[in-house]
Order: C-alpha cells, then structure tokens, then sequence
C-alpha cells in the first residue's frame, strides 16, 4: 500500500528517468545549469530540524525574544542569523500553552516550515494524516503516543502555499536548571507539527 | 465530493505510517529542480499544486510523492513552451539507450 505515496513498484523507475530528460533539455535549453540543481539541493539538505529546535529553545529561555517571535517571525529569525528567502511563504510561530494546542497540516498537499525545518517527514505528506487529523485531532495525537489533558483546547491549522506553521511546545517541568542547548535537544520535528511535545529531560539524560 | 488533493475529511480508516523514506538521490534533485524553477519564474508553489490537482483520482493515488512533482513540473514547462512532451519522450528513450 502506498500510503505514504512511496510505491517504489514501476513508476519509479519511469519517473526517474523522465525527471533526468526533463533536467537534461533545460541545461541544453540554457534554462538552467546541473550545477544549479545540485547546489539548490545542498542548500535544501542543509535545514533540518535543528535549525529550529534551536530557535525555539531560545524563545523558552528568554520571554522578550518569545514574544518577537510569535509577533513576527521572520524578523526574529533574522535576529538568530536565519535570513529566509524572500519568496519563502510567510511563516508564524504558534505557541502551545497549558490551555492550547496547536498541531499543523496541509490538507491540500505539503506546505511545510520548509525554510526554517527542511524537509517534511513523509507520514505529513501521506493521505491518512491530512484526511484524518482535522475529524479526529485527539486519535491522531494517540497513533502519535501524544495524550492532553481533557481540558486542553486543540487547535487544528491548516497550512498553504503562502502561510507556514511552527509550532512552539510548552516547555517541560523539570527543565529550570538546563543550558539552551540541552534544551534544544528536547524539541523533535514532531513536536513542531504537534503531533508530540517535548520530549522530557529524563527522556534524554540516559543517552 | 470533493477534488483528489482536498483531503481533509476525506474518509480514511488507514494508520499513519510512521515509517520514514530515505530520499533517492533522483528524487533529491526533483526537490531542489522545483526550487531551481521558482527562482527562474517557470514556477509558483500554487502552479505546481494546481498541475498535481488535475491528475486522476487513480494517477493521484498511485504516484509516489515526488513523481507527482515530476508529472506536475512537466506539465508546467509543457505549458509554458520551454519544452514539448515530444522532446522528453525523445529524450526519455536517447538515455534509455545510453543505459543499455
């Protein structure tokens, strides 16, 4: 079943090599280089998670810098040395806090913090995900091992081309004590989407 | 009902599967060529959407994630005359024979 749309059956194999035709008549067309291609790709490859568990982290740490944040992003980030670029589609920071929580999809396709967190995880991009959490957030949040206080209001929102998502986790008890980089460490891509919250120190302290 | 990529609500009974897919070298460069194209003005994140919305229900469910690109940037570039499907059908067999 290809529900994450990873058949690797006989398509694959075709697209392959239609994308290759593709990319080899725009360099002879002078549209583009392969050099161009494979140098965007490494610019791509080079956001990951990291990049924003880092950003975060230091959002839990310092209350001024929370509050750019969540008003203005872009700018904020900026603050950080991450320059997005200009055609990157908007992007806000949701704050999940003891009463709310925010989980984030694109129901249409794909849109993705992709500029500050890379790539999404392939089950963000599978139908059961984007069909399922906006009915059934709280069941999605179980298949995730996530469960919120009854009380907790959850917020489901939907991503586009032009507005991004990412999610601030509440920060753990238990955390007072720990440098931002430690902290850094407890912020996973799921608990940027939503799907899971940050991890807890002792979760980590074994490794 | 609503079309093929609306998929909120769509009924759906499936686990999340949770596994994750090394990306294939091929679909890394799919990934970084539809950046390529933004940055040349061949293509817009709501272009490339609305090409993989007019596949088929059954094209739609059947291709994987970045052969819906590929399908989807090619209509885009067919479309805008930078290239005629002719020409990568051509081009598709000239490297099938070079692999040969």
């Amino acid at each position: 079943m290809a529900e994450n749309g990873h058949n690797h059956g006989d398509n694959a194999e075709y697209y392959a090599l239609r994308a290759e035709a593709i990319q080899a008549l725009l360099v002879e067309k002078g549209v583009c280089s392969i050099n161009d291609i494979l140098s965007m790709a490494d610019k791509l490859d080079s956001r990951s998670p990291k990049d924003g568990a880092k950003v975060l982290a230091h959002a839990w740490v310092d209350p001024a810098y929370k509050e750019r944040l969540l008003a203005d992003a872009e700018s904020a980030l900026l603050e950080l040395g991450y320059d997005l670029p200009e055609t990157a589609p908007r992007l806000t920071v949701l704050e999940n806090t003891s009463e709310v929580h925010h989980m984030a999809v694109c129901t249409l396709c794909s849109c993705y913090p992709r500029a500050i967190i890379g790539r999404p995880p392939a089950w963000y991009k599978g139908l059961a995900y984007r069909s399922k959490v906006v009915v059934d957030p709280r069941g999605v949040l179980k298949e995730f091992g996530t469960e919120l206080d009854e009380s907790v209001q959850v917020r489901v929102i939907d991503s586009s081309a032009d507005y991004r998502y990412l999610v601030l986790p509440t920060r753990p008890a238990g955390t007072e004590g720990m440098s931002e980089e430690e902290l850094a460490k407890l912020i996973t891509q799921e608990s940027m989407i939503g799907v899971a919250l940050a991890l807890s120190p002792e979760s980590v302290s074994t490794s | 009902m609503p079309k093929v990529h609306d998929r909120g609500s769509w009924p759906n009974d499936d686990p999340i599967d949770h596994s994750e897919h090394e990306m294939e070298e091929w679909e890394r460069k799919v990934d970084a060529l539809s950046s390529v194209l933004g940055e040349k003005g061949l293509k817009n994140t709501d272009q490339l959407r609305r090409a993989i919305e007019s596949l088929d229900l059954k094209t739609y469910e059947s291709l994987s994630y970045y052969e819906k690109w590929t399908a989807a940037m090619e209509t885009l570039l067919v479309e805008q005359g930078v290239m005629t499907t002719a020409e990568i059908d051509a081009k598709m067999s000239e490297l099938e024979r070079g692999q040969k």
